[in-house]
C-alpha cells in the first residue's frame, strides 16, 4: 500500500506535464501562448502574500524565541491533565498551527529523549503527521487574494486542530 | 480572532523576555523572522508561476471542468456556494490531492489559484472571507499527506523498530479531523451568517 502511495507521488507530476499540454493541444490549444498568459500572474500573486506572511511570521518568531512558550505550558498544564493529554507533548501542540519547523524540532526532541517505540514517541508522530501548520496557510491563502477578515476560519481551523490533537492521543492508546 | 492571536503572541512573547531579561533577541527574532517571510514568498514566485501556466492550458483544454463534474456530488454538498462545474471546483480536488500525495510544491499553488478562483466569485466584499473560502481552508488543513515522510525519517534515525507503524493511526486521526472540519464548518457557517443577518 505504502509503496502504491509513494510511486504515486513520483509519477503524478511528470504525468501531468505530459497529459495537460498534449490533450490542450489536441483540442487546438495555442499551448506555449497559453502557457505564458496564465504564467504572468505568479509574479504578482507571490508578491502579494510578503506582507501578510512578515506580519505573522514576526509575531510567531517573537513568540518563539522569547520563551513565552514555557509560561503558556505552564498555565496550561492543569487544564490538560484532566482530559487526560501527556504534558509532555503540549508544546508541540501549540507549536504545530504555528509553526512546522519548531513543531518537528519539538518532535524530534520527544522521539529522541522518550524512543520512537514508546508512547510518547508514537503520539508526538501522529501529530506531527496528521495536523497542519494552520496559522502558516491561513496567512498565505489568504494573503494571495487580498483577504484581511478571516471571519471564523481561525476559530474552524484551532477547533479541527484540537480534534485532532485528541483524535489522536485515543488512536494511539487503542491501537498499541 | 486573529488580531488577537497576533497581539497576544508579540505582547505574551516581549514580556516573557523581558521578564527573562532577555530582551535583545526580540529584534532579532522579528527581523530574522521578517526575512524568512520574504524569503518564502520570493520563492512562491518561480512555483506559481509555473503552476499558473500549467493550469491555465488545463483550463483551455478543459480539463479543470472535467474534473469539477466528476468531484460534483461532493463538492456540491461542501461548496454550495460555488456554482456547478465552476472552475474553483477543479482547483481545490487538485490541491487536495497533492496535499494527499505529500506534493508540498505543487500543493501550495494549485490552492492558491482555488483561492484566486474562489476570490472571483466573492465580488463586493474582497477583503473578507467568503464561506467557501472557510470551507476550503478547514478542508486544507485537516487533510495532509497520507504518508509523513519527515517524522518516519527522525523515527528511523532513533532506531525505531517499524518507522512507518504511524502512518495508520496518522490516516485515522487526519480522517477523524477532516469529519470534524466538515461539521464545525457547518455550525459556524450556520451562526455566523445568522447573527450577521
Amino acid at each position: 500500500m505504502l509503496d502504491i502511495i509513494s510511486e504515486l507521488s513520483r509519477w503524478a507530476i511528470p504525468v501531468i506535464l505530459l497529459v495537460v499540454p498534449l490533450i490542450a493541444a489536441l483540442r487546438r490549444v495555442k499551448v506555449y501562448e497559453a502557457f505564458v498568459d496564465g504564467a504572468e500572474a505568479g509574479f504578482t500573486t507571490a508578491i502579494k502574500t510578503i506582507p501578510y506572511l512578515v506580519a505573522m511570521l514576526v509575531a510567531i518568531g517573537i513568540f518563539r524565541a522569547s520563551g513565552a512558550m514555557e509560561v503558556l505550558v505552564a498555565t496550561l498544564s492543569p487544564v490538560l491533565n484532566i482530559v487526560g493529554l501527556p504534558t509532555e507533548v503540549l508544546p508541540h501542540a501549540i507549536m504545530r498551527p504555528l509553526s512546522g519547523g519548531a513543531a518537528l524540532g519539538i518532535a524530534s526532541d520527544i522521539i529522541k529523549t522518550y524512543g520512537p517505540d514508546s508512547f510518547l514517541g508514537r503520539l508526538v508522530s501522529t501529530m506531527q503527521g496528521s495536523c497542519d501548520t494552520t496559522f502558516y496557510v491561513l496567512t498565505l491563502y489568504f494573503g494571495s487574494v487580498g483577504v484581511r477578515k478571516y471571519r471564523y476560519s481561525v476559530v474552524l481551523g484551532l477547533i479541527s486542530d484540537l480534534t485532532t490533537l485528541v483524535a489522536s492521543v485515543f488512536i494511539v492508546r487503542t491501537f498499541f | 480572532m486573529v488580531n488577537l492571536v497576533w497581539l497576544g503572541m508579540i505582547v505574551l512573547g516581549i514580556l516573557a523576555a523581558g521578564a527573562r531579561g532577555n530582551i535583545e533577541i526580540v529584534t532579532k527574532a522579528a527581523l530574522d523572522s521578517a526575512n524568512d517571510a520574504v524569503k518564502i514568498s520570493i520563492g512562491l514566485i518561480a512555483i506559481m508561476t509555473f503552476w499558473l501556466g500549467i493550469m491555465k492550458l488545463a483550463e483551455e483544454a478543459g480539463l479543470i471542468r472535467l474534473l469539477a463534474r466528476l468531484v460534483r456530488p461532493v463538492m456540491r454538498f461542501l461548496f454550495p456556494s460555488v456554482p456547478k462545474d465552476h472552475p474553483a471546483m477543479g482547483a481545490i480536488v487538485m490541491n487536495l490531492s497533492a496535499n494527499i500525495l505529500g506534493l508540498g510544491n505543487a500543493a501550495t499553488p494549485m490552492g492558491l489559484i482555488a483561492m484566486r478562483e474562489l476570490q472571483k466569485l466573492n465580488r463586493g466584499r474582497e477583503d473578507t472571507a467568503s464561506e467557501a473560502m472557510c470551507t476550503f481552508l478547514a478542508l486544507n488543513t485537516s487533510c495532509v499527506t497520507l504518508i509523513p515522510t519527515t517524522i518516519i525519517g527522525i523515527r528511523l534515525l532513533y532506531g525505531s523498530a517499524d518507522p512507518t507503524d504511524i502512518v495508520g493511526p496518522t490516516i485515522m486521526a487526519t480522517a477523524f479531523s477532516m469529519v470534524a472540519a466538515v461539521f464545525v464548518d457547518r455550525l459556524l457557517r450556520f451562526y455566523y451568517t445568522g447573527r450577521r443577518g
